[in-house]
């Protein structure tokens, strides 16, 4: 089938919430009305000032943007090529981008009435981000987190409680994020009318991924407008690790219509495609229905989801955000992928070169600036996403290097 | 005219609510599963759904959950249970069989092969639980063109201004869910139920189906008596459950015991 050249690649999700032919609304009817609930919420928010207003002021006053958008000058030298700058997400408030997307869902859910959170998390980040939200703003919170994952966040996991949030451990299947997710439809489908559920990532039923993109693109603007103020022009090649996605998104979208922006997605290879234990749906996945939308999936040949693997807890997931499926499809976006030890060799030396310790999320996307960096010009412009701070990773960090603390 | 058609007119006939009965395919073990399956009839079943076990069940609380686990501890797909299905129809000529699951493994199969096969083994309708009719229209027509029935579902947050969309493409029967939660868990409302019912007569006149929350004899029989039928599913597979863990693997056991709890429920029901 030949492929035609869409006129922009941002103008996705259609009014069904499709981007070609993934994405979508996949939920039981008993969800249905929900989501078209938020759906048009969120449409009237969009169209009002003050909400977005109110976005700018906390992300400001409370979150602490914009970022730093940061030259990263010794690992730069060190590898001798590009010319390389950090996008500072790990700077906000909570140490990740997930603030981003808390506030503007929090905020959405006010407007709507709801008066108790619930999230799904992986690393902790998002569950982190959505108890401090909830605090600020007096709601209750209930994050769903897999046991294995609740064993290698701990330290994550006693904030979320500090922050006053309820922590239900989800022991079913692998006890990741997965299973967090799945726990956490359970819990809206039973409680429809007290409760909002804000999905952490680009993932889920529309209109999450759009929404989550938008909230997130702050990123990819911030990028923009700084990088102009830095270096007078646009990026060449833009680089963020992903998971379900949002940091990747929010980054890449307002840069999707500029030809000239060479564009990276990072998926987690863990120990390596060839051995089936990664979580690099795009690279190893096939496309199929879960958790609400349509995308590339680790799944077998009966359509059973398989477990993904991942050192970091954040990208252990075997799906992807529906638009990155597109996004791949249509190849505007090129995806590769990292593996546990490259993330943890760039972990060290980002630590040593730049004195910031990156989450072993973002380590995966530097993994890949370690690889193709040194083969670049030095006028040559790479922007990388920290998405979040490695202070919750250093225990297991510790772990796999063998350091007794 | 469809196995599920003729059978709701039978039951219209004998003026009574009909019993459809919940068991996921391969829970146990396979054996087992078609011994149960081929019993059901005589133990009082008038419809059979099957489940098809999937590894992330979001709509399902833990009974249904724990049974697509130890199904697929032996790896059953559907060609293993449009087996099952073949060789119930050797058995049983009458009692629809629905398949219900989630869209992934249908989707895996490709829709026009899954309804082929399912008609070519007997199956009559299928739910899809995580298939609105928002998202049917990719998989209506293959259903159409084999013709089995795509049973939809509709809840208490289901709208009346939403119910034409979800009934206009619906055939066989419709399901009710009678509580806002996953399956096995609270109880069904009486009162509710029956308000549900004035709320979808007035846009169906299909047969209704009323389950989720319905656990006992007792609840069988007040919530039969206000629908076409009550469905009951995690309450069954815990039978499964119990007796396979008191007795080993043993099949003719097991299946006793399922049919002996079905036949207390279709006792409520009539």
């Amino acid at each position: 089938m030949a492929f035609v050249q869409p006129n922009t690649f941002r103008a996705g999700a259609d009014e069904n919430g499709h981007f070609g032919i993934f994405g979508g609304r996949y939920v039981a009817e008993t969800l249905m009305p929900l989501i078209l609930e938020v759906e048009k919420a969120y449409n009237a928010a969009k169209a009002d000032p003050k909400f977005k207003a109110d976005i700018t002021s906390f992300n400001a006053h409370y979150a602490g943007r914009p970022s730093a958008l940061y030259f990263a000058e010794r690992l730069t030298q060190h590898l001798g090529g590009a010319k390389i700058y950090f996008k500072r997400e790990e700077l906000n408030h909570t140490g990740s981008h997930k603030i981003n997307n808390c506030l503007g869902q929090i905020l959405l859910a006010l407007r709507m009435g709801k008066k108790r959170i619930i999230a799904e998390t992986g690393a902790g980040q998002h569950g982190v981000a959505t108890a401090t939200v909830c605090a600020r703003f007096g709601l209750q919170c209930v994050v769903y987190m897999g046991t294995k994952d609740i064993e290698r966040q701990k330290p994550n996991v006693f904030r979320m409680k500090l922050l006053g949030a309820e922590v239900h451990p989800v022991e079913k299947g692998t006890g990741t994020l997965k299973d967090a997710m799945n726990e956490a439809l359970r819990d809206w489908v039973a409680n429809v009318d007290t409760t909002y559920y804000c999905i952490g990532t680009a993932a889920g039923p529309h209109p999450y991924p759009t929404m989550v993109r938008d909230f997130q693109s702050v990123i990819g603007d911030e990028v923009r407008e700084q990088l102009h103020a830095a270096e007078g022009r646009l990026p060449d090649t833009v680089i963020a690790c992903i998971g379900g996605g949002s940091n990747a998104i929010g980054l890449f979208h307002p840069f999707l219509d500029d030809a000239s922006v060479k564009i990276i997605g990072v998926e987690a290879a863990g120990r390596g495609i060839s051995t089936g234990a990664h979580a690099a749906s795009l690279t190893g996945g096939e496309p199929g229905v879960l958790h609400g939308n349509r995308t590339y999936l680790l799944q077998d040949a009966n359509g059973q989801i398989k477990d993904a693997h991942s050192i970091s807890a954040g990208l252990d997931y075997p799906g992807i955000g529906p638009e990155h499926a597109w996004l791949n499809d249509v190849k505007r976006v090129e995806y590769v992928s990292a593996t546990d030890d490259e993330a943890m060799n760039a972990f060290q030396v980002c630590s040593k070169l730049e004195g910031i310790i990156p989450a072993l999320e973002s380590a995966h996307a530097v993994a890949h600036v370690l690889k193709i960096a040194p083969k670049l010009p030095k006028d040559h412009l790479l922007v990388v996403c920290m998405s979040g701070r490695g202070d919750k990773d250093v225990f297991a960090v510790a772990d796999a290097l063998g350091a007794k603390l | 005219m469809s196995r599920i058609t003729k059978r709701f007119d039978t039951l219209k006939a004998q003026g009574r609510s009909g019993l459809v009965t919940f068991v996921t395919a391969g829970d146990p073990d396979m054996a087992t599963f078609q011994k149960i399956l081929n019993g059901l009839p005589a133990a009082g079943a008038d419809v059979i759904e099957v489940g098809v076990p999937f590894s992330d069940p979001m709509a399902d609380g833990p009974a249904i959950q724990l049974s697509s686990q130890r199904a697929l501890k032996h790896d059953i797909g559907l060609k293993d249970i449009f087996a099952a299905v073949a060789a119930f129809r050797k058995t049983d000529a009458d009692t629809p069989i629905v398949l219900m699951g989630y869209y992934n493994p249908i989707y895996r199969y490709g829709g026009d092969a899954f309804a082929r096969d399912a008609v070519a083994a007997g199956a009559d309708g299928v739910i899809i639980v995580d298939l609105p009719p928002e998202e049917a229209g990719e998989l209506l027509p293959a259903l159409r063109k084999h013709g089995l029935h795509m049973i939809f579902l509709t809840a208490p947050t289901s709208s009346d201004a939403r119910l034409p969309a979800i009934l206009n493409n619906a055939s066989g029967f419709v399901y009710y869910v009678a509580v806002a939660g996953v399956t096995g868990t609270k109880s069904a409302d009486e009162t509710s139920v029956k308000q549900a019912m004035t709320r979808l007569r007035a846009h169906t006149k299909l047969p209704i189906a009323v389950g989720f929350g319905i656990k006992t004899p007792a609840q069988a029989k007040t919530i039969s008596a206000l629908c076409d039928a009550a469905v009951v599913g995690s309450a069954i597979v815990d039978v499964v459950a119990d007796s396979s863990l008191r007795n080993g693997a043993k099949p003719d056991v097991i299946a006793a015991d399922v049919h002996r709890f079905v036949k207390d429920l279709a006792a409520g029901v009539r």
